[in-house]
């Protein structure tokens, strides 16, 4: 998954006009980049607890990111299709995850089946029921999106494909919207578990409603450690799969040359599945830590994330996992140093200038390898 | 060839010339169109516009219509939105051919159609939209055929300042703002106006756009400002996100808003404490909001099948729906210049008080103060213009 192989051939690096384009381009970027940070280390000496809180509020978001991301990047690296329904993906996780606590109650099931166990462990037990259902109804949703969609089209141009993604992600938005699935409300979603948060002055304390933390604090929340811990361990246990498994090496070989992996007895299409299939899990997952995070649910909360993630997964060099990941971490840095220290309405166009000077400059991203020639 | 397309263009002519002066004529059917936010960001304040609305056309009815004409609804989904609101517009006003347009309620949609109702001297009554240029143009010049059931934003902005330092003495205040919206943006900026004009300080003043969800950047600036009251004037679907966030950050200044709060899907858990300003409360006594209350919750269910609580979008709509029957049975026409004149010198008692119009076209009545505690929404005091 780390080549990106096409059939096309490069472009020569010595053509004038473009090469004069990229230094014009670098010398602004870094004029650019030098400016953000003697603003940032000013904010920084201006008011340390504020600046940390606003990185917290970055990790937090770039964590997301970096889940969404990597299903991107993963899809990316085997079928060379991005596929923009994957933050509807993502939705229905959050969706999955609301339902599966407002009707079924199954985030209290270790409670009813065993009663005398202590809260705390059927708070975990039954969070992570949960998670694991809108990571498998995610995953499913994928497996079977791609069949119908995807598949018929692996062998015509990859524009084709590129709108039919997007036709399935209106659908699923769309179709989302109606009144018998999810309806078109905003709905506050009810968590699994409680957030809980803690500040730092003096050592840990927890915050009680209703009593503001002392002045010069710094506070976090529990959403925001779960988000962070697993969003590490899904990276580490990708890397792992990718890297020492069976599996991870079919994939690789796919990832490397499709048809040649086929005549050496790899199921290409089994693989593509299964890449499908743990791609949207990880999206499901974010949905629900996201809509946890940030309570309130309706079908086009995967739109923004999705496209952000997209961005996130193109600047750190598509079809590289690490890159996904840093590319990420990146992204809700900058939109919530841009939030802090410029403005709200401007972080998306932050986002989105991120994506076009990544296009221009470097357009295989940080970890992406410039591509080769087949021979 | 040509000269049959000829012909035929004189013919689609013909037929569109007297389709016109079909629908200009009296009897039969009054036609009120009901244009609504269905689907798009607020849904419920569609639903409940429209169910307002209609229970007052089929009040109306059920007395054998005005002037003995029936009322004919026709309900549009405008979503909230001015390109759907204007194409929900134009079916309603070039197809549909009415004279009266009960909508919208968000007044980023209402402005653009009353720019097209009005050029077309179709009267628009729009039940809850509460920005200035709703009924004014921006030369100040005031829409001729535009009325609204609502007092409008200064107003409400007016009364959260005075409220905030006078029932809940908070002298500093931090602003939330959506820039992007109308409605909010106008609400702002006359609380601000009012409350630093009455000795309040302003201590930070925050954008974001209706598409955030991730608030803790801003609300790392309120818990650094430590405000006494924080203005949030948006919707409920932002005001859950950012209520719910604040508590979670240990932020404990009140939040207040304005009648964008006023929602069945408010999370009143996470926004408890909070005020809002509304135009009516279900809890008043006077007889006609009892009634009122008990027929909307006859007519009206909700999921678990209980009478529904007619909100204030439904209230309004219902005022709006029986401001505009009456001043066309007073007129004794559906002429819609002689509505208008009665309409501009009606005075009407309402389910949301009473109704007279200021030359801008704006209504002239109180507000209500609502405090959100304990899970519920109660009535706290009424305030005067």
């Amino acid at each position: 998954m780390q080549q990106a192989n096409t059939s096309q051939r490069s472009v020569p690096a010595t053509r004038k006009s473009g090469a004069r384009l990229a230094w014009i381009g670098r010398a602004f970027l870094l004029a650019l980049a030098l400016f953000a940070v003697i603003v940032l280390v000013r904010s920084f000496f201006d008011n340390p607890q504020l600046f940390a809180q606003i990185v917290i509020s970055g990790l937090q978001l770039g964590f997301v990111y970096a889940l969404i991301a990597l299903g991107y990047t993963m899809v990316y690296g085997i079928v060379k299709l991005i596929n923009f329904a994957h933050g509807d993906v993502f939705m229905a996780g959050a969706f999955v995850s609301f339902f599966a606590v407002t009707r079924f109650q199954l985030h209290l099931w270790p409670a009813m089946v065993f009663p005398n166990l202590p809260p705390i462990v059927v708070t975990v037990v039954g969070s992570i029921t949960v998670i694991l259902l809108s990571m498998a109804v995610c995953a499913l949703m994928a497996v079977t999106i791609e069949r119908v969609a995807y598949k018929p089209l692996r062998t015509a141009p990859r524009i084709a494909a590129l709108i039919t993604a997007i036709g399935v992600s209106f659908f699923l938005e769309y179709f989302g919207a109606l009144n018998f699935v999810f309806s078109p409300r905003f709905i506050p979603y009810q968590r699994p578990f409680d957030v809980v948060t803690w500040y730092i002055f003096d050592g840990i304390h927890q915050v009680m409603p209703g009593q503001n933390p002392p002045q010069g604090s710094i506070t976090f929340s529990n959403i925001a450690i779960i988000i962070m811990v697993v969003s590490i361990l899904m990276q580490l246990s990708l890397q792992f799969l990718v890297r020492r498994t069976r599996i991870g090496k079919a994939m690789r070989a796919t990832a490397f040359d499709k048809q040649a992996a086929q005549l050496m007895g790899i199921n290409v299409d089994r693989v593509i599945s299964i890449t499908f299939a743990i791609g949207s899990a990880f999206a499901g997952l974010g949905g629900v830590l996201y809509a946890i995070a940030y309570p309130s649910i309706n079908t086009l909360l995967g739109v923004l994330p999705g496209l952000k993630a997209f961005v996130a997964a193109v600047l750190g060099g598509i079809g590289s996992i690490p890159g996904a990941f840093v590319g990420a971490l990146i992204m809700g840095q900058a939109e919530a140093l841009t939030a802090g220290y410029i403005s709200t309405p401007m972080r998306d166009a932050i986002a989105f200038t991120i994506l076009i000077v990544v296009l221009l400059v470097r357009p295989t991203g940080i970890f992406g390898e410039p591509e080769k020639e087949k021979a | 060839m040509r000269a049959f397309k000829i012909t035929s263009l004189f013919a689609l002519a013909a037929i569109a010339v007297s389709a016109c002066a079909s629908a200009g004529g009296t009897g039969g059917d009054i036609k009120v169109a009901i244009l609504a936010p269905l689907s798009g960001p607020v849904p419920t304040f569609g639903v409940s516009t429209r169910d307002g609305a209609l229970q007052a056309i089929d009040e109306w009815n059920a007395k054998g219509g005005i002037n003995g004409q029936k009322i004919v609804p026709i309900v549009e989904d405008s979503q909230c939105t001015p390109d759907p609101a204007l194409n929900a517009a134009h079916k309603v006003i070039d197809q549909d051919k009415v004279s009266f347009i009960i909508g919208e309620v968000c007044s980023k949609a209402s402005i653009p159609i009353s720019d097209y109702a009005n050029s077309k001297k179709i009267i628009e009554m729009s039940p809850t939209s509460t920005a200035t240029g709703v009924t004014v143009d921006q030369n100040g010049k005031v829409k001729d055929y535009i009325f609204r059931a609502c007092f409008i934003d200064p107003f409400q902005g007016k009364v959260a300042a005075k409220f905030a330092l006078g029932t809940l003495k908070a002298q500093t205040a931090f602003i939330m703002l959506d820039q992007s919206n109308d409605y909010v943006k106008g609400l702002a900026e006359a609380f601000e106006q009012a409350y630093t004009a009455a000795g309040g300080k302003v201590v930070g003043k925050e954008n974001y756009t209706g598409k955030d969800t991730d608030f803790s950047t801003i609300l790392a600036k309120v818990a650094d400002a430590k405000p006494g009251l924080v203005y949030l004037p948006d919707y409920y679907n932002i005001v859950n996100l950012v209520t719910k966030q604040a508590k979670e950050k240990g932020i404990t200044a009140p939040f207040m808003g304005g009648d964008g709060w006023d929602s069945p899907d408010l999370d009143t858990k996470a926004a408890d404490g909070g005020y809002y300003t509304n135009h009516y409360s279900p809890e008043d006594t006077r007889p006609e909001v009892v009634n009122f209350v008990k027929a909307y919750g006859v007519k009206y269910k909700d999921d678990k099948g209980q009478p529904k609580t007619p909100d204030a979008l439904a209230a309004l709509a219902y005022d709006a729906g029986n401001l505009l029957f009456t001043a066309i049975k007073d007129a004794g026409s559906t002429d819609t210049t002689k509505v208008r004149d009665t309409l501009t010198k009606i005075s009407f008692d309402g389910i949301s008080g009473k109704i007279t119009y200021d030359a801008d076209h704006n209504p002239v009545k109180s507000a209500t103060i609502l405090h959100v505690t304990g899970g519920k929404v109660v009535f706290d005091s009424v305030v005067n213009p």
